[in-house]
């Protein structure tokens, strides 16, 4: 018993930061049918500003509690400079060009942030591990956790929660979803496509940043995980649908709990399982678990 | 002469759109047959349900005596049934010469499978798709790239493809659209004495009435999924309904007054 | 002469000159060759996989089972020392091989796939074979293991020639690869892979079968990855799981983008400049040389769509 409600637990707190991440990038995908590969860097760059910030703030002693404002700020900073940077910088001149393209292009963007990093920050691990602790803990059928994985989870809830109304309550939200529903129609009826696009994206970046800082205090930040995350992200993007956000929130908590029961029980198939789970939604459901139907071509 | 394609009660939907309502044709060998109707009529997606691109809600095709209902476009090919296509559908990054020389090549590759095509021996294909340019009037054309074709130069590609296959029915979606008023009857005259040899039977959807009217020994008139006339040119070109739904009052006295005169 | 046999004759004439000359190369510069021949060819594969539309991300799976494969069959069945764990011909053959039949079972599946889809479900399939071996202690899990070759078709071959002959060995495969695939691609069959390409609905309508193609042509570029993954095994001397991981397949897309479909000799020729930039950039600038090739990649999008190869055939036209 015990056994199935850590499975559980570990697997919600999973989920939870995989949303964060994977949201971004079906965000992009279904608004401008770019699969971005670099998303996994731009989480890498969030975890290292935070480290760096956190790290900065410690030793400056100033109030701990305090620490936590510079999650958001580096996620911030980070989606206001490498956004716009990359899609005003690059995207905007490629946008002709075929989906696949596009994906090599993000794909250059990766390799060169993943150079941009290493010079910035060298090849050690950081670490921004004070206000993982900070917040205490709290017990769960005996088994310890610590607040902050508690308000991982609030903070995902959240994002979701706020996203699904900005696009379905607000003006600039519906003329989002006006753009992932057909572009060129969209332009004709007048809607500033490239804004939306701009916004799109920096948002997306920011929203992988934001991951990348809410994982810093818990992970040891090292120049591998941008690599590492952008296939899981793939996989929960995948398997709940490109461009659905409903789809990433189901497709981050499945491959949240795979991950959390192979982990638990079979330890050995952690890496496996989660792309067999992909293999296998993509083999029944080639589009994804929320996808939408497709008009006739000839 | 037999009935050589049947279709009987067809019906096909999108959604509230009625494509196709209890369609039955019983089309004659070497009959040539003209479809005319309005947009979403359903002259295409008869031609697509014939060709197994779309299956009917209920009704049966039959080719030859043999039901093809079930078939796939690949499986109606190799029987002997081909079409070309309102939108050409080409190798666009692959020359007119080299479009043919895959079309050619299919044939020799899938020979056993055809049922009606003259067995092409290898060292023929470069022969034969130079041959076919020349059919067509393709050969200065021949190194250029598909994609960049004038409409005209494309629609003729589309069909010579669709006739390398040497088909018992050929089924012509639109092959004068696109084209340039001037070029419509040299089209139809090359493609119509192409097929004229073999004896094929064709049918083909036309918005043109002068090209109904002047190449057609039958014509079905299609409106929101139904047949509403069948018969000969000159009868169902002035058939009440149709002038109502498909043709329009006055192009109907225009063609009542030109149709026997031989066009420029 | 028409095109296509100036290339038959540049490979004629290419093969004795790489042969002789290989012998005089400093050693280092015939390991590398080696690899970047053993590299090429599953570039090769993947430039047939873009002629039919396709772009693979998970060369890696094929690439990594091919080097993996025959020491592999050997420590998992506990079979003594034999040919197929120390020939230089028999490994990276029967790597092929056995590449060939995964992907075999595999196109079943992936042959019903186009554009990102195809992308991703291949690069999963990759990730889920570095997954099962970063957990096989038998295969040295993440370490991986050493191997090492013997013989030549059962001649054994003494120590200070091993690596002439190795190089002789990737440069003739190399070039009979390239001369079949050369007359592959103007057969009926592997004209097909273009028409595919540009438009799969005719080709169904011309009356054959679009998943045969894609799944031949599939099976072929597994087989050509898991060859060039023996050789390069054997060149390094050592496997790890790495080979399969979704950055090595990256890696040879970018290759395949750099040298352009045009010709079966640019995919091998990319490879060769690639390798010798890449292991320039390794002892200069360990920490800039992926933004190099990224900044490459993104000039060869935007101004080589056709990528490197359209530099030497500017003129010629369309390759």
């Amino acid at each position: 018993m015990t056994g199935l409600v850590s499975v559980l637990i570990d697997g919600v707190i999973y989920s939870s930061y995989l949303f964060i991440i994977a949201v971004g990038l079906t965000l992009i995908y279904g608004v401008m049918k770019i699969l971005n590969m670099a998303h996994g860097s731009l989480y890498a760059l969030g975890a290292y500003v935070t480290a760096t910030l956190v790290g900065y703030w410690f030793a400056g002693g100033f109030n701990p509690y305090f620490s936590f404002l510079l999650l958001p700020l580096a996620a911030v900073a980070v989606g206001l400079v490498a956004g716009p940077v990359i899609e005003r910088g690059l995207l905007r001149f490629m946008y002709g060009k075929d989906e696949i393209v596009l994906v090599l292009v993000t794909y250059a963007v990766l390799l060169i942030l993943e150079d941009v990093i290493k010079l910035v920050w060298g090849v050690e691990s950081y670490s921004a591990f004070q206000p993982y602790g900070l917040l205490g803990n709290f017990d769960v059928a005996g088994l310890p956790y610590t607040v902050y994985d508690a308000m991982l989870v609030v903070v995902a809830i959240l994002v979701g929660v706020a996203l699904t109304y900005v696009l379905t309550q607000t003006r600039q939200g519906k003329l989002l979803l006006a753009v992932i529903h057909d572009r060129e129609v969209s332009a004709a009826m007048g809607i500033n496509v490239g804004r939306v696009y701009l916004v799109t994206f920096t948002a997306g970046t920011m929203l992988a940043a934001l991951g990348g800082a809410l994982i810093a205090p818990k992970v040891s930040v090292v120049p591998a995980m941008g690599v590492e995350v952008i296939v899981l992200a793939f996989a929960v993007v995948v398997i709940g649908g490109l461009g659905s956000l409903p789809g990433a929130a189901l497709g981050a908590c499945i491959v949240g709990l795979v991950r959390s029961a192979a982990v638990h029980f079979l330890p050995e198939v952690e890496l496996f399982s989660i792309y067999f789970v992909m293999a296998l939604v993509l083999i029944f459901r080639p589009k994804g678990l929320f996808s939408a139907p497709e008009a006739r071509k000839i | 002469m037999g009935t050589i394609l049947s279709a009987k009660g067809l019906n096909k939907n999108f959604g509230a759109v009625m494509a196709a309502a209890d369609i039955n044709v019983d089309v004659e060998e070497h009959s040539i047959v003209g479809l005319i109707g309005g947009n979403g009529a359903g002259k295409t997606t008869f031609i697509n349900m014939v060709t197994g691109y779309l299956k009917p809600a209920s009704g049966t095709i039959h080719y030859a005596g043999r039901d093809i209902t079930p078939l796939i476009p690949r499986e109606i090919t190799q029987l002997g049934i081909c079409r070309s296509f309102q939108i050409p559908q080409l190798f666009g990054t692959l020359t007119v010469r080299e479009n043919l020389l895959v079309a050619l090549g299919i044939v020799v590759l899938e020979a056993k499978k055809f049922a009606s095509a003259a067995t092409l021996r290898t060292e023929n294909v470069d022969a034969i798709a130079d041959e076919t340019l020349a059919r067509f009037r393709l050969t200065e054309y021949r190194d250029k790239l598909a994609g960049y074709l004038p409409e005209g130069v494309r629609k003729l590609l589309d069909i010579a493809m669709a006739m390398v296959v040497k088909p018992q029915v050929l089924l012509l979606d639109e092959p004068t659209s696109g084209v340039s008023a001037d070029e419509k009857f040299v089209l139809m005259d090359m493609v119509m004495d192409a097929l004229r040899a073999d004896r094929v039977t064709i049918l083909f959807v036309e918005h043109d009435m002068e090209i109904v009217s002047r190449y057609t020994h039958r014509v079905l008139a299609f409106y929101e999924g139904r047949i509403i006339a069948d018969g000969e040119p000159d009868a169902v070109l002035h058939d009440d309904e149709v002038i109502k739904y498909v043709i329009g009052n006055i192009h109907a006295s225009a063609t009542a007054r030109g149709s026997s005169h031989a066009p420029a | 002469m028409n095109r296509s046999d100036r290339t038959l004759v540049g490979l004629g004439v290419a093969l004795p000159v790489f042969l002789v000359a290989g012998w005089f190369l400093p050693n280092w510069l015939q390991s590398l060759l080696v690899l970047a021949l053993g590299k090429g060819l599953v570039v090769v594969g993947l430039v047939l996989l873009m002629r039919t539309g396709l772009v693979s991300f998970g060369q890696g799976l094929y690439y990594c089972l091919g080097a993996y494969a025959a020491v592999s069959v050997g420590r998992i069945f506990k079979l003594p020392d034999s040919i197929l764990m120390s020939d230089a011909i028999v490994m990276p053959l029967f790597g092929g091989l056995v590449a060939g039949v995964v992907a075999l079972v595999l196109g079943f599946l992936l042959a019903n796939y186009r554009a990102i889809f195809f992308a991703m479900l291949s690069l999963a399939f990759s990730m889920i074979l570095y997954g099962l071996l970063v957990k096989m202690s038998v295969l040295g899990s993440s370490d991986g293991f050493n191997l090492a070759y013997k013989t030549v078709v059962g001649i054994t071959v003494p120590a200070q020639a091993q690596l002439y002959t190795l190089y002789a060995v990737s440069v003739v495969m190399v070039f009979i690869v390239a001369f079949a695939l050369h007359r592959y691609l103007r057969s009926h069959f592997g004209r097909l892979a273009e028409a595919v390409r540009d438009n799969e609905l005719r080709v169904e309508y011309m009356g054959t079968s679009v998943r045969y193609v894609v799944h031949v042509n599939y099976v072929i570029a597994a087989v050509l990855a898991g060859l060039g993954g023996g050789l390069v095994g054997l060149s390094i001397g050592h496997v790890d799981p790495d080979l399969a991981y979704w950055t090595t397949s990256g890696e040879f897309v970018f290759v395949a983008v750099l040298g352009g479909t045009g010709n079966v000799a640019a995919p091998i020729l990319a490879s060769l400049v690639f390798e010798w930039i890449k292991s320039a950039a390794y002892q200069y600038a360990p920490y800039t040389w992926q933004m190099v090739l990224g900044i490459c990649l993104l000039l060869v999008i935007m101004f080589l769509p056709a990528g490197l190869w359209s530099v030497f055939k500017r003129g010629a036209g369309r390759a």
